[in-house]
């Protein structure tokens, strides 16, 4: 199972029901594709996340209903800083899409998914708490993880393993 | 913790009701989890899972660490289900490197899933049912859960944090006489799963406590995020071993058990099934067990057997390079999911071309499992909340990781 490598072609790509979708509601917001050991990464213009993860969940060719992952990523010190991954998962097709938002490392923020996918409500807010995202629109942007008064966002790789002391 | 966290939200609630602090020591909660609940006289009208008591870092840890010296950390998250963890650990990384364990180890690894399957779901039938005031089920239970114990002890020297499975396969052939020991295990376990079901299934304070309690509707479970049994319960027809296979799931037949009730009764009604399926998926493996090797042939990833260390000039160089330095992983990122005993199991592992990873996300089911908990108990008593908790089956080594 030698690795293949990875194609980033929109033009071959576009068959896939994800990235057709996307294509065919707005060219303009796919920056990037990837399709690397059998997995599709789809970068977007940060802005437009909420609307493509609703198209991605409403049609019918594609029918991601269930919100998998959200995560994030930290670049330092090159940027744009942050990667945000969304995982999403079609349970009728059984077929899994990853969509990736990158932000720079001032002032991060990105709009919140939760009103398409409330199963993001933790997920954001722990990249909030752990990384120092903002996601504007969420219901209750707290810290989750570390306690309230917390200094610093510790999966920062600027921030060191051992923390400070 | 300072200032308590939810007191800003919580004004909003009107003068008769009361702010009711549940954990982070009650113990139906099944560890470290605290709730706050707004509630009118027995009724909960709002709760909040506040989390985070148990948040130990292990995703920055992984950070630091060689790929090889992660699998221990993968264990420690969700403490229940310790060979889960580790499968979904290695397969990411297995995934990102190109390589394949062989046959023998990919049936070694079911087998011991779906006795983590076993033994996770001993532990929550015993303490849910103790929750809700079944005493006896949890010492039957823990009874069955020493047999697993003790062919984990067997089998890799502990009875909990294995850190059995490697990256190309596993760290050692079996002992000798363990598959008759699992054989054992498995050919007396249907009769204690009944024994079980005589205590609870038909038992009419146990439906009372169950039945139409905390509903959740399949599109609701969806959106919220449930997967596993507690998905399955509401109708959702979806197992990862089955729909996605991985390790080889494809190779065994055992049905996948779904309920349209979607209540507390449901998912424990579906628990037990599971109970059943994965022994018969145990009987598979130990019946069809292949021979071969249990280490992928891949020599600058896989440490040497001790004997060619020994003997052979390159395979100690191997092993001296791999302890020493890691092994090398090409750059990419995978996702990588796995059905754990509570659900979707996802392992997001970025590599930059180096020995240690450049980020691991875990994709904890009981962190989005939990997020079902006030859709389930809004509205309902109190004593409703004990039950909802155990149904949802969260540990909170996985929540927080």
């Amino acid at each position: 199972m030698a690795l293949s490598p990875p194609i980033s072609e929109i033009a071959q790509l576009k068959d896939r029901p994800e990235l057709a979708a996307l294509l065919g509601w707005n060219i303009n917001v796919v920056q990037a594709v990837k399709l690397d050991r059998d997995e599709l990464t789809i970068t977007l213009e940060p802005s437009s996340i909420r609307e493509a993860c609703a198209i991605l969940r409403d049609d019918s060719t594609v029918t991601c209903n269930l919100f998998s992952d959200l995560t994030c990523v930290d670049w330092y010190p090159s940027e744009p800083r942050f990667d945000i991954a969304y995982h999403l998962l079609s349970t009728q097709r059984k077929a899994r899409v990853r969509l990736k938002a990158r932000l720079p490392g001032d002032e991060p923020r990105i709009e919140s998914v939760v009103s398409v996918y409330p199963a993001a409500n933790f997920f954001e807010r722990e990249v909030f708490d752990l990384f120092g995202v903002r996601f504007e629109g969420h219901p209750y942007l707290r810290r989750i993880m570390m306690p309230e008064d917390w200094e610093g966002h510790p999966l920062r790789k600027d921030y060191p393993v051992e923390g400070y002391r | 913790m300072s200032t308590p966290t939810y007191t800003a939200s919580m004004e909003q609630g009107q003068d008769n009701t009361m702010i009711l602090n549940m954990g982070p020591q009650h113990p139906s909660t099944h560890g470290v989890l605290r709730l706050v609940l707004e509630i009118d006289g027995e009724s909960v009208l709002r709760i909040m899972p506040d989390i985070g008591y148990l948040h130990t870092g292990i995703e920055k840890t992984y950070e630091a660490k060689f790929y090889q010296q992660c699998v221990p950390l993968a264990d420690r998250m969700d403490y229940l289900s310790p060979f889960t963890n580790e499968l979904g650990y290695v397969l990411a990384v297995e995934k990102l490197l190109g390589i394949e364990a062989p046959p023998r180890a990919q049936w070694i690894r079911v087998l011991m899933t779906e006795l983590t399957r076993i033994n996770s779901h001993l532990v929550w039938l015993g303490t849910h049912a103790l929750d809700i005031g079944a005493m006896s089920v949890f010492l039957y239970c823990f009874r069955e859960r020493e047999d697993i114990l003790r062919l984990y002890e067997m089998l890799a020297g502990q009875r909990m944090f294995d850190s059995y499975f490697r990256v190309g396969g596993l760290a050692m052939e079996v002992p000798l006489g363990f598959f008759d020991r699992v054989k054992q295990f498995a050919d007396r376990f249907p009769e204690r799963i009944d024994e079980y079901e005589n205590l609870l299934t038909g038992n009419p304070i146990w439906t009372r406590r169950t039945k139409g309690v905390a509903h959740i509707s399949a599109e609701d479970a969806l959106a919220i995020g449930l997967t596993g049994p507690a998905l399955r319960a509401s109708g959702v027809d979806f197992d990862l071993r089955r729909d996605m296979p991985y390790s080889g799931y494809e190779k065994f037949q055992f049905k996948v058990p779904v309920s349209n009730d979607g209540d507390v009764f449901a998912r424990y009604i579906l628990r037990v099934e599971e109970l059943r399926e994965s022994n018969k998926i145990v009987q598979q493996c130990l019946a069809g067990m292949p021979e071969g090797p249990i280490k992928a042939d891949a020599p600058k990833i896989v440490l040497p057997e001790r004997e060619k260390m020994k003997t052979q000039m390159e395979a100690l160089i191997y092993h001296f390079k791999i302890v020493t330095e890691g092994f090398v992983v090409p750059a990419g990122e995978v996702y990588v999911a796995v059905e754990s005993p509570r659900g979707e199991l996802g392992f997001y592992v970025v590599s930059d071309g180096t020995a240690k990873p450049y980020r691991v996300h875990v994709r904890a089911p009981s962190l989005a499992n939990l997020q079902a908990l006030p859709k389930l108990c809004e509205g309902r008593l109190i004593a409703d909340v004990v039950a909802a908790i155990g149904s949802i089956d969260i540990v909170l080594g996985d929540v927080d990781r």
